[in-house]
């Protein structure tokens, strides 16, 4: 039987690691996600869960330590936040380039400096080109449901998932959520099983340095040069949305929930003006949209962008082209230029022939508050404007309460 | 197990000479072992080959005289300094094609 339950966040995503069955876990301790990693610990010290637990020094070490678990054929998990993930750089290169199918939760946080501990998504579009898929929950359900699929799918396709979720929004609020059953988890999620693995009786050297172009090996085999290795994890990284469509239906169809893996709208069949959003904020926009179509008759929808790496190129621009309106809200940017989830939507909307106006807002960063009455004022303001500004003045983005 | 749809491509090898090019050209120091203190070549048994063992390019023979190819010995030392014995000294290829020219 699944479990109906109140809890934080953190022991949501713990409970779904524990129920994952994970056989390495590697964590430093880091505000907020800290939680999540002592809940672990905790289980597996009190012996509810078969895993190892293995305290490390630092950030890039607890990634260090799941790539040499992965190497060997074990299912690693870790977790961290803010500059607990910029510290691991330079390993999630390593463990994307290598394949490994790891998991990782990243309770998001803005970086220093200065010091911030509360919430934006600074630190994950930070490591956006790293090449990890990178998943945003909106609830605790989804913590729960995506950290499950999150281990399918890097284990299929052998590229590491990042499962992000709002510091102190998600990760230290209490919501209700199920837990499903851990015997049909088993069936979902089967052991890991890696046909690869470190093998003392036939010792190869991993990502030696490797050739501009391919060559035969001492055994005559074609080995692929760096470029090739590089093409195929981009490839297989858009292929990877095909597989996590799949994975969702047959999530679906065990556990009753699911079916928008990738965009979930709110009130989008009819809708004039679209807000796009990743994590908690695209549920925050619900009583907004609800309120400017009954307040205002604006027909205003909400898109939660489930998935930011691979970006969905074209089922986003496939669902925002005949909007007239579209509001970019988001916890992050790419200074001296824009939101990159703004540019990367207006990339995608390009080819097409009806592109709505666009409009981008930088919001909450290190958790600054997020007033809804600030979300409803300034989206009604940009369906009401319609495209009358000047491109160059259209195109920059508006910072939502700003103080100084 | 992945998906049969993925090709995974990454970089993995198994060592051997030649894995990383024709490597003999970096050389700056040769080694050379001295047959008088080989504890095989004296002893004319297969033993120690600690020099094979340790050799990150697999160029050094596991056989009773053994032989460096210098095709692919980049000149590491490795071999020299592992060396239980001090048999194996590191020349310089400079002193060392002077000295073949002199001859």
């Amino acid at each position: 039987m699944s479990e109906k339950l109140i809890d934080s966040g953190n022991n949501a995503a713990a409970m779904a690691v524990q129920l994952a069955a994970a056989e390495v876990i590697a964590a430093y301790p880091i505000t907020p996600q800290t939680p999540l990693t002592e809940k672990l610990s905790e289980v597996i010290a009190a012996g509810k869960m078969d895993a190892e637990y293995v305290a490390v020094e630092s950030e890039h070490s607890a990634l260090a330590v799941c790539i040499g678990a992965a190497s060997a054929g074990v299912r690693a998990f870790t977790a961290t936040s803010s500059n607990g993930l910029l510290y691991m750089s330079e390993q999630l290169h390593w463990a994307a380039g290598s394949r490994l199918p790891l998991v990782m939760c990243v309770v998001n946080r803005g970086i220093g400096a200065p010091w911030s501990v509360w919430n934006d998504h600074q630190d994950a579009m930070s490591q956006r080109d790293t090449g990890w898929i990178q998943i945003f929950a909106k609830d605790h359900q989804e913590i729960v449901d995506m950290t499950l699929k999150a281990f399918r799918l890097a284990e299929l396709v052998h590229i590491p998932v990042m499962v992000n979720y709002d510091g102190y929004y998600l990760s230290h609020t209490y919501m209700p959520f199920e837990l499903p059953e851990a015997k049909a988890v088993q069936e979902f999620l089967p052991p890991y099983d890696y046909t690869h693995t470190l093998d003392p009786e036939k010792p190869e050297s991993l990502n030696t340095v490797t050739l501009p172009d391919s060559r035969n090996d001492i055994k005559g085999i074609k080995r692929p040069g760096y470029m090739d290795i590089r093409h195929n994890l981009h490839q297989e990284m858009r292929q990877a949305m095909e597989l996590w469509e799949e994975i969702d239906a047959d999530y679906a169809q065990r556990f009753g929930r699911g079916g928008t893996p990738i965009l979930d709208p709110y009130r989008c069949e009819d809708a004039d003006f679209v807000v796009v959003a990743m994590g908690s904020i695209a549920n925050q926009f619900h009583v907004v949209v609800d309120r400017l179509r009954e307040e205002e008759g604006l027909k205003v929808g909400v898109l939660a962008l489930q998935i930011y790496r691979p970006f969905p190129t074209a089922k986003i621009a496939a669902a925002l082209q005949n909007a007239k309106g579209v509001m970019v809200y988001e916890k992050g940017l790419s200074y001296g230029n824009q939101g990159a989830l703004y540019a990367d939507l207006k990339s995608a909307l390009y080819p097409y022939a009806n592109r709505p106006h666009l409009h981008n807002f930088i919001v909450g960063l290190g958790g600054r508050d997020i007033p809804t009455e600030d979300l409803f004022q300034t989206l009604k303001t940009a369906c009401l404007s319609g495209d009358q500004n000047a491109p160059e003045q259209a195109d920059t983005p508006q910072w939502i309460g700003l103080q100084l | 197990m992945p998906d049969s749809r993925f090709k995974i491509l990454t970089s993995a090898s198994t060592s051997g000479p030649g894995d990383a090019g024709r490597t003999g050209s970096w050389r700056v120091e040769r080694p050379i072992i001295d047959l008088s203190r080989c504890t095989p070549a004296k002893t004319g048994k297969s033993s120690c080959h600690l020099c094979w063992l340790y050799c990150p390019d697999n160029v050094v023979s596991k056989t009773i005289e053994p032989t460096i190819d210098l095709e692919y010995c980049k000149g590491c030392g490795i071999c020299a300094e592992e060396c239980p014995v001090k048999a194996i000294e590191m020349v310089s290829e400079e002193e060392f094609v002077k000295g073949t020219e002199d001859e």
